[in-house]
């Protein structure tokens, strides 16, 4: 049989029963689009953390004292006890740096702020003025700390858009003085509105400086060190300078942690990716499912053609040509099924893209080609056996059936 | 006369549970080419395992059987096929038309299985429902058709490969007298061109008609009786070979 009579003979077969092509259609296209739409939300998912951890500054540095065992980051970081501190002296001696482009220190604590009568807990944050540029932090209103001195700090603070409101509500938050703690400081900046964020949210944050965070908290060690190297490129040599130049200083002993941003984002991206598999693993069950349902039905197909099958016998087809036409068929049913599959399920994402903006509900193009790819896999595999049975009748048997 | 079937020891056995059921005992039978032969005799005497067997649908348990001088019994199923569509023309009691195609689609369909060019195919088509009056039912599917209709569909796809010999199961079993009347005279014109026909049939007038008439009993032929007003032999050889 040449090609283009085989694919209009079975499109008028596969035609011929509208019911049982539609269902076999929609049960490819379910499939389908259950990959589409799974992985367009599971990949949607790490575009969005990506996005959020790249919105934490640029070619960022982390030093965290204690030494890590584990490489990369790991949760153990932030409860570890160390022996020697990171101290202000410390982060002075990293801004000589050759890769290191700005050098930020950083105390927390929480605190209580205070002023017209209002009382609220926060979290206080001890740092320096480059702390706003190596983090890409907006203003609202105002500036940051002024650069100085980080031994000695004025007794400014700069506070979070959610501390502004519940404190000053709609006056004006500016030159205002605030009692934090037991000191009181004058407000000089307030922060822009940072909107939802993996890290610490800024909006509750009161920025002090340094060294009165210190004073403040009774100490003189450091909760992170941020480093902004000179670009992308120098973020590895930085890293090795920085680990250097500590090294150096806590009498050649490596007891600190650094780490990179591109770390983090490899360790969420893997972790994010892990599940997008996954989803699509889980999607890709349905896809099974609709392919034992195309062997099914091709089989009742089979049957209820029996006598079709042992005309085209008597006619002359070969075996193997009555074969090629049922699996013809069960192919182009699972291709019509994919791409309605393909075309719902990237309307799902476009949906799911409009009611929530922020997300970016894009399905991968490893997973369409995959989906697409699994619905002509299986409904060849499924359309096999079908087939084998329709050619293997007896003649004599198909055609003495009424 | 050149034997175009040649059947010897032909024998067919079915196993219906424990018993052996002998469809056809040690048959022999040769059929010139052209002749025009009718195949009579009771139910279950195997007119219809032979009519299965000539035509390459069923093979026999033991003997041999000469196409043309080919045995035709060792082949392939795929080369059996090849035969069928080529040699052999097959018109059944009950149609068997596709339902979802037209009738010249029925018709093309043995063309179309053979991979033959669309151009040839629609020429064929188009002189075939011509010579059996389908011109204006060509777009009609079978269900649209009466049953003289339908058969008449049927022959033309059987004739449509230009086949040495038609085989006819009861054509005319689904029909009434005089369309089956039609139909018959449609197959004797064929027969008249040299094609052999050889025809299963109960009507014992319709099988009169026959130049030569087997009447089958048991699996084995009890008479093989020829009539000798019209021989087959008032056809040209010329006809009767392989076009």
């Amino acid at each position: 049989m040449r090609s283009a009579d085989l694919i209009r003979f079975a499109r008028d077969a596969a035609t011929g029963n509208p019911l049982r092509a539609s269902l076999l259609v929609l049960a490819m296209a379910i499939g389908v689009a259950a990959v589409v739409v799974l992985t367009a939300l599971g990949d949607g998912a790490r575009r969005y953390v990506m996005n959020e951890f790249s919105s934490l500054g640029s070619n960022l540095v982390i030093v965290l004292p204690g030494r890590s065992q584990t490489g990369g980051f790991s949760p153990g970081n932030a409860i570890t006890n160390t022996t020697r501190d990171l101290t202000i002296d410390d982060a002075q001696a990293l801004s000589r740096a050759s890769a290191v482009a700005r050098v930020a220190p950083l105390v927390v604590g929480t605190s209580e702020i205070s002023a017209g009568g209002k009382l609220r807990e926060v979290m206080v944050a001890g740092t320096v003025s480059q702390y706003a540029e190596v983090r890409n932090m907006a203003m609202a209103q105002g500036r940051f700390l002024t650069a100085g001195d980080w031994g000695r700090g004025a007794s400014e603070a700069v506070i979070g858009a959610k501390v502004r409101d519940e404190i000053f509500g709609n006056t004006p938050a500016l030159g205002q003085l605030v009692r934090v703690g037991d000191r009181r400081f004058r407000i000089v900046g307030v922060l822009a509105t940072s909107g939802q964020g993996l890290s610490m949210n800024t909006d509750e944050l009161v920025f002090v400086p340094v060294s009165i965070a210190q004073s403040m908290f009774n100490t003189n060690t450091l909760f992170r060190i941020l480093i902004e190297a000179n670009g992308r490129n120098a973020i590895e040599a930085a890293k090795a300078q920085v680990a250097d130049i500590i090294k150096l200083r806590h009498e050649g002993e490596q007891d600190v942690t650094v780490i990179t941003q591109d770390a983090v984002l490899a360790t969420f991206d893997k972790l994010l990716g892990a599940l997008t598999l996954g989803v699509a693993g889980i999607a890709a069950i349905s896809l099974a499912v609709a392919g034992i349902l195309v062997m099914n039905v091709m089989l009742v197909s089979v049957s209820q053609r029996t006598a079709e099958i042992g005309l085209l016998k008597a006619l002359g087809a070969t075996g193997s040509g009555i074969r090629m036409v049922f699996l013809t068929e069960a192919i182009m049913l699972s291709l019509a099924g994919a791409l309605v599959g393909y075309g719902l399920g990237q309307l799902a994402a476009a949906v799911i893209r409009q009611l929530y903006p922020t997300f970016p509900a894009y399905p991968p193009d490893w997973a369409v080609i995959a989906g697409l790819a699994t619905a002509m896999v299986t409904g060849i595999l499924f359309g096999v056996l079908p087939a084998r049975r329709a050619a293997q009748l007896d003649p004599v048997q198909a055609l003495s059936k009424r | 006369m050149a034997t175009q079937i040649q059947l010897a020891g032909i024998e067919r056995v079915f196993h219906l549970g424990d018993s052996e059921v002998h469809a056809l005992r040690n048959l022999n039978l040769s059929i010139a080419a052209g002749e025009y032969v009718a195949v009579m005799g009771p139910s279950g005497s195997g007119k219809s395992t032979l009519l299965n067997l000539l035509g390459l649908l069923d093979r026999p348990n033991t003997g041999l059987y000469r196409l043309e001088g080919r045995d035709v019994t060792t082949l392939s199923s795929d080369e059996q096929a090849r035969v069928r569509s080529e040699r052999i023309g097959f018109v059944f009691q009950s149609f068997h038309l596709v339902p979802r195609l037209t009738a010249a689609e029925n018709i093309a369909l043995p063309m179309v299985l053979a991979g033959m060019a669309p151009a040839q195919r629609n020429a064929r088509v188009k002189q075939a429902l011509k010579d059996y009056g389908l011109e204006n039912r060509a777009d009609h599917r079978p269900d649209e058709l009466s049953g003289g209709q339908r058969q008449r569909v049927a022959i033309a796809r059987a004739t449509i490969m230009q086949p040495a010999m038609i085989l006819a199961d009861e054509p005319t079993g689904n029909l009434d007298r005089a369309t089956g009347e039609e139909v018959i005279r449609l197959l004797e014109a064929l027969n008249a061109q040299g094609v052999t026909l050889i025809m299963v049939t109960h009507d014992a007038a319709l099988g009169a008609r026959a130049h030569r008439q087997l009447l089958m009993e048991d699996g084995a032929v009890q008479h093989d009786q020829r009539r000798e007003t019209s021989t087959p032999s008032t056809v040209t050889p010329a006809c009767a070979a392989p076009t």
